[in-house]
C-alpha cells in the first residue's frame, strides 16, 4: 500500500537540472562531492529512472537505494540550492532503504509470488508517518518566535507583495490578515500531527492540508512541494482507503489486483538483520529528533548566524538579503582590490553566498587560493558585509578586520559574525 | 463516501493548481480590484508614471540631440575647419549627456538591442578601430566591436589629438570621415528604434505588465535601475579607474578620457538621472509623481519601519557632496588625489547597500529574477 505514496512523489525533479558554475559551494565534509562534468545529466537520468522503479515497485531495494543515492548526490554538489524539501526527499527515500514497500502492488511482487505480502508490520508505515509528523510539529515549533508571532515578519514582507492575486489579493495588504495567516500558519504546523493521527479528525486534518499547501503554493514560488506533502499524507488514512485508490488504478489499467491479495503477512526471513534494520530506523529518528536543537550549542542569533539553522525544518522563516563584497590583499606587494563577484559564481550562488557566514567563508577560502594561484603572495581576504533580516535595516555582518583566508572551516562557532544587536526571542 | 470526498478534493487541487499556474503566467490584472481601497499603492500609475513622464521624454531629448550630432558630423566631415569641429564637439557633448538620462532604461527594445554595449563602452579601442578606418570593411554590429564604436571612439577622433591635427586628420582621410558618420548615424539608428517601440505599443505592453511576478515591468525595471547603479555608475564612472578592483589606478579606464574637462559633469548628471528616479521627478522638472520612494513610503504604512525613502535620497546627496570637490576630469584626478575618488566609491557603495539589500527586501523583489523555488 505504500506504493500509492511512491507513485505520486515520483514526478517533478526529473526535468531539473544544474547549470554549472566555476566554483560550487559544499557542505562540511562532502567536499569531495562535485559536479561531475557533463555526466551529471546522467546522473540526472539515473535518478529519473530510480525514482519511476521505486514508483512501480520493480527491483526495489536496488532501485530505491540507487535513488537514495543519486539524489542525495545531487542535492550535495551545491549547497547554494539546499531546500528543507530536497532534504526531505532525501531522508524519506533513506528511510524507505529498510521498508518493504514492494510487497504488494508492483512489479516485483507481480512476478514473484513469494514476495507478495497483503500485510506489512505497522512500525513500517508508522515509521513515515513519524517522519511527516517531525516535519510539520518542528515547523510549528521554529514558527513560535518573536518576529512570527509578534511583528508577523516576514509575511508582513512577503504578503503585501501578492496583492495582485485574484481575490485574496487585497486582503494580503491587510495588517490584521497579516496576523491571522502567522497564527494560523503557527497553529496549523502544531495541529496537523494530530489532527492527521486521531481517526475522528483525519478528514478535517486533510482538508486543512490540501488548503493550506494549495494556498501557501498559490503565495509563494515553492515548487513540488505542497503537492509532495498533499499526498504524502495520505498514508494517514486507513487502509481501506488505499485498496480503493489501488483498485480505481487497477481498473484504469485493465488488470485486477486481486493477485496482490493473498491475506499474507509480511515477515523478514534473516532475523539478525531484521533487528538491525529496526536499530537504524530507531538510530535515524533519534538523530532526526535532535539534530533540529543543535543550534542550542551555538552562542548569538540562530537566524544571524546562521549555525545550526539547515535540517531542521525551519521554513519560510526569514526574509534575508545581503551583500557581501570581499578586499583582497596581497600582504607581500602591499597590493589591495575588491573582487567582482560575477567573475565566479551565479547571481543565484552571489546572492545566498551574501548572507550566508559558512559560504562566505568557503567563498573566500577560494579566492585566496584562486588569488595564490595568480602570483599574489600572502594573500589576505576581508569581507564587508551588510545584511538585512526580516525587515529590519541592514547591518554589518562579518567583522571587517578579520582575515577570513587564514580562518578555519569547521562546524565550530563562528567568532568573526558581528553580533545581531536585538532580540528575537523563542524556540 | 470518503473515497468521492477525496476525489472531490483532489479535483479541486488539480483546478486551482491550474488556475494559480495561469494566473501567474500572465502576471496581470488586480489593480482594477482596488477601486474601493486607498490601500493598495498603484504599481500601473508609477509604470505610467515611469514611461510618459521619465523614459518617453528623456529618450526624446536624446533622440533629437543625436540629430543636431548626425548633422554636424555631417557639415564636418564636408567641410572640416575648426568651426565645424567646434559645433560638433559641442554636439557631441549634449549628446553624451542626454544619453545619461536614458542609459539606464535598458528594457524592452534598448534591451534586446544592447543599447548600452553599443553606445558607451570605454575604453575605447583605439588600436580596433583605425584599423575599422585604414581596411575600411567593419561590421559594427558584431558584440566583438562594442569599444570601437560609440561615444567614446566618436570621442577619439575629435579630441585625442589637437585641433589643427585633427581638422587636418580629417581633410585628407575620407575613410575617417566616413567612419565618424557611420558612428553617429548608428546611434541614432539605433535610438530611433528604441523610442519607435516605445511609441508603438510598447509603452501599453510595459505599463500594462504591472504584476508582481519575477517578470513584471516593475521586477525588471528595479533590477535594470540597481544594475545600472551598480555596474556603470558606481564601477563604470567610479570604482574601476580609482584601482577598486585592480589594486593600483587605472586612469586610462575613465569615461571621457580624451575630452579633458567633462568626466564629472557626466557622472553628475548619470547620478541626477538615478535619483530622480527614485523619487519619480519628471523628465522636465516638476512635482514628483509615483515612485520607488513613494512604494517604500506605502509599505512603511504596513510596516512602521525606517524611512527607507529618505535615508536613500540622502545617500543620493552625500554622493554629490563627495564629488563635489573633484576635478572636472577624473583622468587627473586619478593622477593628482585619487583618494578622493575613492570616497566617492565608498559614498556610491553605501548606497548600494540600501537599494539592493534593504528597498529589495522591502519591495519583496528579487535581484535578477532567478527562477528558483524557495522553502
Amino acid at each position: 500500500m505504500l506504493a500509492s505514496i511512491i507513485r505520486s512523489w515520483a514526478y517533478g525533479w526529473i526535468d531539473k537540472l544544474y547549470i554549472q558554475p566555476k566554483f560550487h559551494f559544499s557542505y562540511y565534509g562532502f567536499e569531495w562531492v562535485q559536479p561531475i562534468s557533463q555526466y551529471t545529466y546522467l546522473l540526472f537520468i539515473v535518478c529519473a529512472i530510480s525514482a519511476l522503479f521505486v514508483a512501480i515497485g520493480y527491483r526495489y531495494r536496488l532501485a530505491i537505494v540507487t535513488f537514495f543515492l543519486s539524489f542525495t548526490y545531487i542535492e550535495l554538489m551545491d549547497k547554494t540550492t539546499y531546500l528543507n524539501h530536497y532534504y526531505f526527499v532525501s531522508i524519506l527515500s533513506f528511510l524507505m532503504i529498510w521498508l518493504p514497500a514492494a510487497r504488494y502492488f508492483s512489479i516485483d511482487a507481480y512476478r514473484n509470488v513469494r514476495l507478495r505480502s497483503q500485510r506489512i508490520p505497522r512500525w513500517t508505515i508508522d515509521s513515515v508517518k513519524l517522519l511527516l509528523c517531525i516535519v510539520y510539529f518542528y515547523a510549528g515549533l521554529a514558527k513560535l518566535n518573536s518576529d512570527w508571532l509578534i511583528e508577523a515578519m516576514p509575511l508582513k514582507i512577503w504578503l503585501p507583495g501578492r496583492y495582485d492575486l485574484p481575490i485574496i489579493g487585497p486582503l494580503l495588504e491587510q495588517e490584521w490578515a497579516i496576523y491571522a495567516f502567522s497564527w494560523a500558519g503557527a497553529l496549523y504546523d502544531l495541529a496537523i500531527p494530530f489532527l492527521l493521527l486521531y481517526g475522528g479528525t483525519r478528514l478535517l486534518g486533510f482538508s486543512l492540508v490540501v488548503f493550506f499547501h494549495l494556498m501557501t503554493s498559490a503565495l509563494f514560488p515553492i515548487g513540488m512541494f505542497p503537492y509532495i506533502m498533499i499526498v504524502s499524507t495520505l498514508i494517514f488514512f486507513s487502509s481501506s482507503l488505499h485498496h480503493r485508490l489501488l483498485s480505481g488504478m487497477a481498473s484504469l489499467g485493465r488488470f485486477s489486483k486481486s493477485i496482490f491479495d493473498n491475506n499474507q503477512s509480511w515477515k523478514s526471513r534473516k532475523a539478525p538483520l531484521y533487528k538491525l534494520q529496526i536499530g537504524l530506523v530507531a538510530l535515524f529518528f533519534a538523530l532526526q529528533l535532535a539534530l533540529p536543537f543543535r543550534y542550542l550549542l551555538y552562542p548569538g542569533e540562530l537566524f544571524w548566524t546562521e549555525e545550526g539553522y539547515r535540517f531542521s525544518w525551519r521554513v519560510m522563516l526569514m526574509e534575508k538579503a545581503g551583500s557581501t563584497n570581499f578586499k583582497i590583499v596581497d600582504q607581500k606587494n602591499q597590493k589591495t582590490f575588491y573582487v567582482d563577484n560575477s567573475d565566479f559564481l551565479s547571481s543565484y550562488q552571489a546572492k545566498q553566498m551574501a548572507f550566508q557566514p559558512d559560504f562566505i567563508l568557503e567563498y573566500a577560502h577560494f579566492l585566496r587560493d584562486h588569488f595564490t594561484s595568480q602570483g599574489h603572495e600572502q594573500v589576505a581576504v576581508y569581507a564587508e558585509s551588510y545584511v538585512a533580516l526580516n525587515g529590519r535595516r541592514s547591518k554589518q555582518f562579518i567583522d571587517p578586520t578579520i582575515d577570513l583566508a587564514s580562518q578555519p572551516i569547521s562546524l565550530l562557532p563562528k567568532p568573526w559574525i558581528l553580533p545581531f544587536h536585538d532580540q528575537i526571542s523563542g524556540l | 463516501m470518503l473515497y468521492r470526498y477525496l476525489s472531490a478534493i483532489v479535483l479541486v487541487t488539480v483546478l486551482t493548481g491550474l488556475l494559480l499556474t495561469s494566473c501567474g503566467d500572465d502576471g496581470g490584472g488586480g489593480t482594477d480590484l482596488g477601486d474601493g481601497s486607498n490601500d493598495t499603492f498603484d504599481r500601473g500609475a508609477m509604470l505610467a508614471h515611469w514611461a510618459d513622464n521619465i523614459i518617453i521624454p528623456a529618450y526624446l531629448n536624446y533622440q533629437s540631440s543625436l540629430e543636431g550630432l548626425v548633422a554636424s558630423s555631417e557639415a564636418f566631415v564636408g567641410e572640416p575647419s575648426a568651426t565645424t569641429l567646434s559645433t560638433l564637439k559641442n554636439s557631441w557633448q549634449q549628446s553624451y549627456l542626454s544619453w545619461q538620462r536614458v542609459s539606464m532604461f535598458e528594457i524592452g527594445k534598448a534591451e534586446q538591442l544592447v543599447l548600452r554595449s553599443f553606445t558607451n563602452i570605454y575604453p575605447t579601442d583605439t588600436t580596433g578601430l583605425l584599423d575599422n578606418i585604414s581596411s575600411g570593411t567593419y561590421n559594427l554590429a558584431l558584440a566583438s566591436k562594442y569599444d570601437e564604436q560609440g561615444f567614446p571612439a566618436i570621442e577619439y577622433l575629435l579630441f585625442a589629438h589637437d585641433e589643427n591635427e585633427t581638422v587636418e586628420d580629417f581633410a585628407g582621410n575620407n575613410a575617417q570621415g566616413q567612419y565618424l558618420l557611420d558612428l553617429t548615424s548608428r546611434l541614432q539608428s539605433l535610438t530611433n528604434e528604441v523610442v519607435e517601440d516605445w511609441q508603438g505599443g510598447y509603452r501599453e505592453t510595459f505599463v500594462a505588465d504591472d504584476g508582481s511576478s519575477g517578470t513584471s515591468s516593475v521586477n525588471k525595471m528595479v533590477n535594470d535601475y540597481i544594475f545600472y547603479y551598480e555596474k556603470s555608475l558606481r564601477a563604470g564612472k567610479v570604482g574601476i579607474p580609482a584601482g577598486i578592483f585592480s589594486g593600483s589606478p587605472l586612469p586610462n579606464t575613465v569615461e571621457a578620457r580624451y575630452s579633458g574637462d567633462f568626466a564629472k559633469p557626466l557622472f553628475l548628471e548619470a547620478l541626477n538621472a538615478t535619483q530622480n528616479f527614485f523619487n519619480g521627478t519628471p523628465y522636465s522638472g516638476g512635482s514628483n509623481g509615483p515612485s520607488l520612494r513613494a512604494y517604500l513610503d506605502h509599505l512603511n504604512t504596513i510596516r512602521e519601519g525606517e524611512d527607507l525613502g529618505l535615508l536613500i535620497d540622502d545617500q543620493f546627496e552625500s554622493a554629490r557632496l563627495a564629488a563635489a570637490g573633484l576635478d572636472n576630469s577624473f583622468f587627473a584626478q586619478v593622477e593628482s588625489d585619487n583618494s578622493a575618488l575613492l570616497a566617492l566609491y565608498d559614498e556610491l557603495q553605501k548606497n548600494v547597500i540600501l537599494l539592493k539589500v534593504d528597498m529589495l527586501q522591502a519591495l519583496n523583489i528579487n535581484v535578477d529574477f532567478v527562477d528558483a523555488d524557495g522553502d
